[in-house]
């Protein structure tokens, strides 16, 4: 367990108070760091007096390994940068694309990409908020929510036969078309998961203990939200309205009415919270957008194998399930990526781990630690 | 000398029954948590996958037996049977019919709260003796938890000795009316709560929380020694079921013979049922939140119902 670090550290204050602190290294392999982070964890008793993260366990260098290949071939890379929410990371890198490159998108394939997309929120948050809940000991949460992702799952699987890499978002369209049935199913899915979802929040956030737990918890003002570039829920979580389907709108968003839920106090409650009611809303805008939907063309079709964009550069980002997901890209005219850059939402709402959990318990920084719902396949990249 | 032979049959009853109720209680509760989590639970080995926790036992005994090279090897090895011996030595104080207690003794109800609690110091010593952080929080935790949740437990069952004028669990067993069930509800709340918490499982299984500190105090074990944990948390589990339904529901003075320790049985595995169904259910608390419960809320409760039995007794 103890890596390279000492367990035992006797520490001076400024006053000359001299006492012994004990430092518990937590991860990189443990059972609620969402993945391999590994935090560095300083103890007065039960009191975190420092907690210190450590990331890169997961390191892969997609953004230099995506110098090397072409703008095609990039897509599935992007599919490991968030792997609980793949399609986000394929729409930003091909809006990016298809800025960089002029590529039209069809009315339907941006249909799709929404609907894809919104499921995936659903999916993305059923995880986090299952998480949530087996971090605090609520085991059985997350096997309900679990259950709801893995209807997504099914659905993106009957849709490109892929579960968790969907390599779906093509640049100038999607993959492939719904097969038949799809749109029914997609219907069923939201029905049934509203209620699912009612009883996740009678079950879980009305609990007495989950609020003892959760509420009050690592808060997060909302100026200290702006400034250290938080996004998503975890800025929402604090007050902070800030959205970028309704504040930059991208796609189709306009064409849809749906509200951005925020909390008040931005504790881990509600941070997790706001999740839980974003779910609702994905709803609303699948909905809307299977009735909007037009048949028509789902991809551009004769775009060439090897897109070679003229010199430039551009960025986008889309709202993803962690917060604001930007995407730049350089072209110096050859068919491969110059440069690409990743802003992950989940690194930089990492960043605020350390202060969030400060003078809190050690059963509370997991707590907080899934609140931020950091995935490390982004972190790292 | 036939002390002695008694003495060492009713440790091997103890024991096989530690052993049954462990066989049974973990498939009972993967069954029952699978029902709560839209599972199925086990269900290939044998009929209904009741030989699941045979075959998972077997694995266990073969298991490698690893000590970790910092750990105190003597108190690491150890640890596992004092944690193990006083829950079994409970068990036989235990009213299993009218009339039979394996050790039939004037202090019962005193023995059956004392002897558990030895079993604090194997928490503390496993914890301690793994050099794992993990593993001394978890000890240390399950101590301050054991200790805190000792007091409630105690009051909660003291109201028996005011109203059957005695510490032996047969007499309160004689003694038992219809009435005390009503009576003695609070209490009744409070040694569940209390009962569960002492022994370490959800919603007070901090010391062993997984999410936090892996598996608490006994992260390094593996093999025979982790499932003398595991067997003493369900041996625990079963004495705290048999005790409660013997005192607090009174089966054998509702229905004479045979059919008392029918009602007996039936109602010892409700209320371990109760008990794991708790814990698929709940969160897990946070340390201070725990402390708080067993001083601020269970050991007031045990204290008022102690008052109220107190009132009652002088008009009997």
């Amino acid at each position: 367990m103890a890596l390279d670090v000492e367990s035992r550290q006797v520490v001076e204050t400024a006053e000359g108070e001299v006492f012994d602190q004990l430092v518990v290294n937590v991860g990189p392999s443990h059972p609620s760091t969402h993945g391999v982070c590994r935090v560095i964890v300083h103890l007065d008793g039960e009191i975190v007096t420092r907690a210190e993260p450590v990331i890169g366990y997961l390191h892969r260098g997609i953004e230099k390994m995506a110098e090397n290949r072409t703008y095609l071939q990039v897509v599935p890379l992007t599919d490991r940068l968030d792997y609980v929410g793949s399609m986000y990371s394929n729409w930003a890198y091909c809006r990016t694309l298809e800025r960089l490159a002029d590529i039209p998108v069809p009315e339907r394939a941006e249909y799709l990409r929404v609907i894809v997309c919104e499921l995936q929120r659903i999916a993305s948050h059923m995880m986090a908020i299952g998480a949530n809940g087996a971090d605090t000991g609520a085991l059985t949460l997350f096997v309900y929510a679990f259950d709801q992702r893995e209807r997504v799952v099914e659905l993106f699987e009957a849709l490109c036969g892929q579960r968790l890499t969907y390599n779906y978002v093509r640049p100038g369209g999607v993959s492939y078309d719904v097969p038949d049935g799809w749109i029914e199913d997609v219907r069923a899915f939201t029905t049934e998961h509203r209620s699912a979802l009612a009883e996740m929040d009678k079950l879980f956030f009305g609990n007495t203990i989950t609020r003892g737990r959760l509420k009050g918890v690592g808060v997060l003002s909302a100026a200290d939200a702006v400034a250290w570039g938080a996004s998503g829920p975890v800025a929402r979580g604090s007050g902070v309205n800030w959205d970028l389907r309704k504040h930059d709108p991208y796609s189709v968003y306009p064409r849809f009415d749906f509200d951005i839920p925020t909390g008040t106090e931005g504790d881990c409650y509600d941070r997790a919270r706001v999740r839980l009611y974003e779910c609702y809303e994905s709803c609303r805008i699948i909905e809307q957008a299977l009735a909007q939907m037009h048949s028509g063309s789902y991809r551009t079709e004769g775009l060439p194998r090897l897109i070679a964009p003229p010199p430039g550069d551009a960025y986008d980002h889309i709202e993803s399930a962690r917060g604001a997901l930007g995407i730049y890209l350089v072209s110096d005219g050859s068919p491969r990526p110059y440069r690409m850059k990743v802003r992950s939402p989940a690194f930089c709402n990492l960043a605020l781990l350390p202060m969030l959990s400060e003078g809190h318990m050690l059963s509370d920084l997991v707590a907080i630690l899934g609140s931020l719902d950091p995935v490390f396949g982004e972190v790292d990249r | 000398m036939s002390g002695l032979v008694w003495g060492i049959v009713w440790g091997l009853a103890a024991g096989v029954l530690i052993a049954l109720g462990a066989l049974i209680g973990v498939w009972w509760e993967r069954k029952l948590s699978g029902a709560i989590q839209m599972r199925i639970g086990p269900q290939e080995l044998g009929p209904a996958g009741l030989l699941q926790t045979l075959a998972d036992t077997v694995k266990l005994v073969l298991k490698e037996d690893i000590t970790p090279r910092a750990a105190d090897v003597t108190i690491f090895r150890i640890a596992p049977l004092i944690v193990f011996a006083p829950i079994a030595m409970s068990l036989v104080v235990v009213p299993y019919a009218a009339g039979f207690a394996p050790l039939d003794t004037s202090v019962g109800l005193l023995f059956f709260m004392a002897v558990p609690a030895v079993s604090v110091i194997g928490v503390l010593l496993a914890g301690w003796s793994s050099r794992n952080t993990y593993a001394t929080i978890g000890g240390i935790r399950a101590a301050a938890q054991m200790i805190s949740y000792e007091l409630p437990r105690t009051l909660s069952v003291l109201p028996f000795v005011l109203l059957a004028g005695s510490m032996r669990p047969l007499d309160i067993v004689e003694a038992w009316q219809w009435w005390w069930v009503p009576l003695l509800a609070i209490g009744f709340v409070v040694y569940l709560i209390s009962s569960v918490a002492e022994l370490n499982r959800g919603p007070f299984d901090l010391p062993e929380a997984e999410s936090e500190l892996v598996a608490g105090y006994f992260a390094d074990y593996s093999g025979i020694r982790w499932s003398i944990f595991m067997m003493a948390e369900y041996g625990g589990l079963v004495a705290a079921a048999v005790f409660g339904a013997a005192l607090f529901f009174g089966p054998f003075a509702l229905l004479p013979g045979a059919a008392g320790v029918v009602l007996f049985v039936v109602l010892s595995a409700i209320l371990a049922t109760v008990m794991m169904w708790a814990k698929w259910t709940f969160p897990r608390m946070r340390p201070d939140q725990l402390m708080g419960i067993a001083w601020k809320v269970l050991t007031p409760m045990a204290l008022v119902q102690l008052v109220l039995v107190g009132a009652v007794v002088p008009w009997l």
